[in-house]
């Protein structure tokens, strides 16, 4: 099934190639979270160059696959590829934006941002080790809130996703048993929590039922205004997500050495600690020079003008100084004979 | 076949009498004057021209012959690369995969129990909701509905089959869940708090997901199917046995046991596979009512739980290559396996049925 998938997909990128080979369209597959920015812009992108951008939203996992098979121009996935892996594919990868896992809570008579919580608090509930409201742990973070003496009812995601990696990669970082006992993954092998499909199904479960707690996309939680939960980050200060915490996040990373960068738990006062950026792949070496630069164009253009877009779609667009960085790096992209691929 | 005697009659020809089938007694009389007109004054069979010969013949036969073998071909082609794919977990893990419940993507290891027990109890939940609803809907049907409602009854439960299974998911997560945790669940499990056994059937976090709900989010997926395809074999009963059966003073629920069902069991059970059939595969709905958790600690019906279809709709797109990938190759294998024994079944038992459907009535 999932060959004659990859067969069809071939025809299908080969038929558009031959058809129109001086519109120079070019297709994309890969990670749901950026999906509906990548479509905005491609649209936008469509009106002021007539050139089509065809973006599938098919997840990180099956975006990966396409690029290595080389089905589709560029992927896209949530979760970074580690550089040596990059090496081994011949592929090189870049940030586009950035965005945000908050956890949410319904908890009778607590507010948006009231309640205050850590990674090692988070870990031990997810680890189903702290089972009620008004466990000390919770309180001791939370001494001027009436907590219930309430079961916590933990939900997470079901389905594969960037956002579960975030998460669990958090809380590798900051809880030593989580580590070792559940470790990172778009999927793991989770101790407890029903499962929701996708942020709209962990949303529903949260919102239903009393006492839940979840984690979801920041543009879920501003656009539903569920109650989201102050984290503690690596400097030690609670802070309350918004683009201005995603932002900071992002620009502590050191961009200029590798572009594998998970910005969870960031160093930095005003650090988000569960953010992250969704990337985009592409081969080092291409054999369609063209659909590379248009490809490198339709970013070049994003950055440059597609911030208010992202903005609007409560997706957080990259600082400008990592901008400069990723177009120094699209250098990196040349054709058969190593001539890198022009884009201006 | 063969009979070339047969062969040359000019039967066709004659424009065909209206015979009823079931009630032959029914018919009018046979009026003499007008059979002789119709017989007579049926044209000669006309000289058709030399059709286009043999090789057109052969073409379509080649055709039709094609279409056919496409379709086991496909079969083949999917079992095959079912295989091929699965290949890396079933040489790891053998038929141990079955038995084992562990299924954590991180430290790569992988086992199917807690999905296929899940697939196999929602359905089996299905159907025992499905099969005695859907025989009540087409019992009222065909015996007892008045005339009027009997259209738009059928056309309503023809419709529900029409609904986009993703529908009944949210459905089921918005609005069923919700009804079913605050009048089933909580009820229940105040009810039987401390009963041994029956106190853990129904334990679980008061979300009202689960294997219950999932089971009865199927069963109403499913009734349409069963229960058009019985209320279509029920009506294929001959009139005359019936009413023989009302007329020696039977009540209606003796025609129906008695008469209808012996009468039509075949093609009620052929409904009732095709429904487990559409519960077993089903994907969508199950997913989001089932609440995709790998355990297999709790067995009771509230507890959230795994099936084959919904692991696969949901980590399928982010499995890496490798054995995650591999595993769900071969979880999908192993709901081929189940469907395919079903089938098999299915058809035993119906094989069974022909061949004592002679002694018995």
């Amino acid at each position: 099934m999932k060959t004659t998938f990859k067969f069809a997909t071939a025809g299908l990128v080969t038929a558009l190639f031959s058809i129109s080979a001086f519109a120079q369209d070019v297709t994309g597959a890969g990670a749901s979270f950026p999906a509906p920015l990548y479509a905005k812009w491609a649209s936008d992108f469509n009106k002021a160059t007539g050139v089509k951008i065809n973006y599938q939203s098919v997840g990180s996992g099956a975006g990966l696959k396409q690029i290595e098979a080389k089905t589709v121009d560029f992927g896209a996935s949530d979760a970074p590829l580690k550089d040596d892996e990059l090496q081994a594919k011949g592929l090189m990868q870049f940030p586009t934006v950035i965005g945000g896992v908050i956890p949410v809570v319904n908890i009778p008579g607590i507010k948006p941002g009231e309640l205050k919580l850590n990674g090692q608090v988070l870990g031990d509930i997810y680890l189903g080790k702290i089972t009620k409201w008004n466990d000390p742990a919770i309180k001791a973070l939370n001494a001027s809130l009436a907590l219930p003496d309430a079961a916590i009812a933990p939900v997470r995601r079901a389905d594969g996703s960037g956002t579960s990696f975030l998460f669990t990669n958090y809380l590798s970082k900051v809880n030593a048993e989580w580590k070792s006992k559940v470790g990172e993954g778009t999927a793991v092998n989770w101790p407890t929590g029903a499962g929701g499909k996708g942020n709209e199904g962990v949303a529903a479960f949260v919102n239903r039922l009393p006492n839940s707690i979840g984690y979801v996309e920041y543009a879920y939680v501003k656009q539903n205004k569920m109650t989201y939960a102050q984290l503690q980050n690596a400097a030690g200060t609670f802070v309350s997500p918004d683009d201005s915490a995603f932002k900071a996040a992002a620009a502590g990373a050191d961009w200029n050495k590798s572009f594998y960068q998970v910005l969870t738990n960031q160093a930095g006062k005003d650090s988000w600690p569960i953010t992250g950026a969704t990337f985009i792949l592409m081969h080092k070496v291409q054999d369609k020079p063209a659909s590379a630069t248009t490809v490198l164009k339709f970013f070049d253009w994003a950055y440059k003008g597609g911030d208010k877009t992202a903005d609007e779609l409560d997706y957080v667009p990259m600082p400008d100084a990592v901008k400069a960085t990723i177009a120094k790096a699209w250098g990196e992209v040349k054709d058969a004979s190593g001539k890198p691929v022009a884009f201006k | 076949m063969s009979n070339s005697s047969l062969q040359d009659a000019p039967l066709s020809s004659l424009p065909e009498r209206p015979v009823s089938s079931t009630f032959p007694a029914a018919a009018a009389s046979l009026d003499l004057a007008a059979e002789r007109a119709r017989t007579s004054a049926a044209p000669p069979p006309p000289v058709k021209a030399a059709r286009s010969g043999p090789m057109a013949d052969r073409l379509f036969g080649w055709a039709a012959k094609g279409a056919a073998l496409l379709t086991l071909a496909m079969l083949i082609g999917i079992l095959l690369s079912l295989v091929a794919g699965a290949w890396p977990a079933i040489s790891k893990y053998g038929l141990g995969f079955l038995t084992s419940s562990v299924w954590d993507p991180v430290k790569d290891e992988y086992g199917g129990l807690v999905m296929i027990y899940g697939t196999l109890a929602t359905s089996f939940i299905a159907l025992v909701i499905a099969v005695p609803v859907s025989f009540g809907i087409a019992l009222f049907l065909t015996e007892l509905s008045p005339n009027w409602l009997k259209r738009p009854l059928g056309t309503a439960i023809e419709l529900l089959a029409a609904v986009p299974s993703i529908v009944y998911g949210m459905w089921g997560l918005l609005v069923f869940g919700p009804i079913l945790s605050t009048w089933v669940q909580q009820p229940l499990q105040k009810l039987l708090a401390g009963v041994p056994y029956l106190g853990a059937l129904v334990s679980g976090p008061p979300v009202g997901i689960g294997i219950l709900s999932a089971g009865i989010i199927l069963a109403i997926m499913i009734i349409p199917f069963i229960a058009s395809v019985m209320r279509d074999v029920f009506e294929v009963t001959p009139a005359l046995l019936k009413e023989s059966a009302y007329g020696l003073g039977s009540t209606t629920w003796e025609v129906v046991s008695k008469v209808v069902l012996p009468y039509t069991k075949a093609g009620v059970i052929g409904g009732i596979m095709l429904g487990l059939g559409r519960a077993l595969g089903e994907t969508m709905a199950v997913t989001f009512v089932i609440g995709n958790m790998n355990q297999l600690n709790s067995l009771s019906v509230f507890e959230a739980a795994n099936s084959i279809t919904s692991a696969l709709a949901n980590e399928f797109a982010e499995a890496g290559a490798g054995l995650h990938q591999a595993a769900l190759m071969y979880l999908g294998l192993v709901l081929f396996f189940i469907t395919f024994v079903v089938l098999s079944l299915s058809k035993m038992l119906l094989a069974q049925m022909k061949k004592s459907e002679g002694t018995k009535s």
